[in-house]
């Protein structure tokens, strides 16, 4: 796999920027255990980003290490121009970057009303009401069920209402954590279509790991294909999609 | 029947101190899943602080009106007890964050040990009298020469533990602040990823704790108008029962389980025999566990997520 001669070139990102995030020679250590072997990736204003790789690859791993925990054990990571790799997560929340995490982990005593504004928080509320009704415009699910306990919703509507918490913080990078999991096809098609929205009409950085391959390369401008802890191929979404040995490991069947 | 009101009356009032106190103990669990064994003794210091405002405002500043008095050294005592256990979870139980489950537990019990001997050396070992004041009480009704009273000190106590408990609960349920600690308390590591100081969210909730059992303190202290430095154990021993009764981690369960010990302790001091009363409220305990093993307003440990 990480064979360097079938190595697509790097794809030409948009020249002469500097990144929007910057991640250089990323180690994370789950106790004695290698996650992540020394990972650099890069995210530019403006990009649909994404990461494809197996179960166990990783890949969650370096969404939280960019929120910094865990944290990683070497490398750094840059955002904005700043360096955040050790900066407390709270506080990274406050530059601008917003996840939805795996495993959604939607405050599950509290309303969907409630998320959002959790959400909402490093905003102060400044122009709550605008940005409800926003995310109740994208997910008309959540505007009906405003008043429901997170934890009693269905898979799919915590997965909505994941993201549209993530929005609320009106985020520069958003990082998306498998959002089309376990969401029936329609929604997967209407997510990505809010992904693409954001993305086009907004100018929002988006970086996105996805089990669904196939969508995902087609919706990114770039990928990044992660084998245990490190970064094996990178190319344009297009290249991705037509390479042999992603289209065995991860189209095979896939591709609708 | 009179026997009944009266001890009822007495009951809500002693009821209303052990929910104020048990408050403390449930925030602190729900939200780092530790029993604070040191917020009995908080509660006994807050009386000292509140004792000695008492004594300055009164002595000193020569503040004649009672009523007056009172709100200065409440307000001064929840400033000064939530001083008190801010530092406390700076220097004894932050630094131990992340470490093995056991080691904020002892910590805990040394700040109770600590607490205790300091304010006994610092203050002397016995008993320490605020000079009796609002004495009135209002017959309610007398029947056979038993006059069942209600006196404005008991009046005074539940109005301050209502309006205390009301400002508590909107902060809770309704203010940002709140909103960030039941965050924490449901996930901390997403109260982060939204941008939640975690510490200083679990720094507040100590505050608010320690501020209630300074509202408590200044209570006992206006009721029993005498405290001892060994006074932070078996109210905080009793608290601590009313929140496991009332369901560790929850709020109304913990006024709810303040409520029901102080009723059954003074109904069975009544009734039955005043010296087997502790054990009256334990085994009220024990009992309630058997069969509702989360308390009464706990929530049980499954939960669809
Ligand atoms: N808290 C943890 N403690 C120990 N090991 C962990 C922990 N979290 C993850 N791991 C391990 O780190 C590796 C990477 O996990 P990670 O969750 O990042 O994978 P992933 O690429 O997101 O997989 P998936 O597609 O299944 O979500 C796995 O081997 C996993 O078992
Ligand atoms: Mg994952």
């Amino acid at each position: 796999m990480s064979d360097a001669a079938t190595m697509p070139a790097p794809a030409q990102a948009p020249a002469g920027r500097t990144p929007l995030l910057s991640i250089r020679g990323v180690k994370t250590y789950y106790g004695n255990i290698i996650a992540l072997k020394g990972v650099d990736l890069d995210v530019h204003e403006g990009e649909i980003v994404t990461m494809i790789g197996a179960n166990g690859a990783g890949k969650s791993t370096l969404m939280m290490t960019i929120f910094g925990n865990p944290r990683c054990r070497e490398g750094t990571i840059t955002y904005a121009g700043r360096d955040i790799t050790h900066m407390p997560t709270h506080e990274i929340a406050h530059l601008g970057i917003a996840q939805s995490p795996e495993g959604r982990r939607i405050f599950p005593r509290m309303t969907v009303f409630e998320n959002l504004q959790m959400g909402a928080a490093i905003r102060n509320f400044a122009h709550f009401d605008e940005d409800l009704e926003r995310v109740c415009t994208m997910f008309p699910r959540l505007k009906e069920r405003l008043n429901q306990r997170g934890g009693t919703l269905s898979g799919g509507e915590q997965q909505m209402l994941a993201i549209a918490r993530a929005l609320m913080s009106r985020p520069r990078l958003l990082l998306l954590d498998e959002p089309s999991l376990g969401l029936a096809p329609l929604v997967v098609k209407q997510i990505f279509n809010v992904i693409r929205e954001l993305n086009e009409r907004e100018g929002m950085t988006v970086f996105l790991v996805e089990q669904n391959a196939y969508h995902a390369l087609k919706l990114a401008h770039r990928g990044y294909v992660m084998v245990t802890g490190t970064i094996t191929l990178q190319g344009t979404g297009k290249e991705l999609l037509e390479n042999p040995q992603v289209r065995a490991a991860y189209l095979e069947g896939g591709a609708h | 029947m009179e026997v009944f009101v009266q001890q009822l009356i007495n009951g809500l009032t002693l009821g209303s101190i052990y929910g104020l106190i048990a408050i403390g103990y449930t925030m602190v669990f729900g939200i780092i899943g530790m029993i604070n064994f040191a917020h009995g003794d908080v509660f006994m210091l807050s009386a000292f602080i509140a004792l000695m405002l008492f004594l300055f405002v009164t002595a000193w500043l020569g503040i004649g009106s009672i009523a007056i008095a009172l709100i200065i050294v409440m307000i001064g005592a929840m400033l000064l007890t939530s001083l008190w256990g801010w530092t406390l979870e700076r220097m004894a139980y932050r630094p131990l964050r992340g470490s093995f489950r056991l080691a904020p537990l002892i910590s805990a019990i040394g700040v109770s040990i600590f607490l205790s001997n300091f304010v006994q050396v610092s203050q002397g070992a016995r008993n320490k009298p605020i000079p009796p004041m609002v004495r009135d009480v209002i017959v309610l009704f007398e029947r056979d020469g038993y006059a069942v009273a209600l006196s404005y000190k008991q009046i005074i106590i539940m109005l301050t533990t209502a309006v205390l408990l009301a400002i508590f609960w909107y902060v809770v349920q309704k203010t940002p602040l709140g909103r960030a600690q039941r965050a924490c308390e449901q996930d901390r590591r997403m109260a982060a990823l939204v941008g939640i100081d975690v510490d200083r969210t679990i720094s507040l909730t100590f505050v608010m704790g320690a501020s209630l059992a300074a509202v408590a303190g200044t209570m006992y202290l206006l009721y029993y108008g005498v405290v001892s430095f060994a006074d932070g154990f078996v109210p905080g021993v009793k608290a601590f029962t009313a929140a496991v009764l009332g369901g560790i981690g929850s709020l109304p369960g913990a006024v709810l389980g303040g409520l029901i010990i102080g009723l059954v302790e003074t109904l069975w001091s009544a009734y039955f025999s005043i010296e087997y009363k502790d054990v009256a409220a334990f085994s009220l305990l024990a009992i309630v566990l058997i069969f509702m093993p989360s308390g009464i307003l706990g929530r049980p440990e499954v939960e669809k997520v």
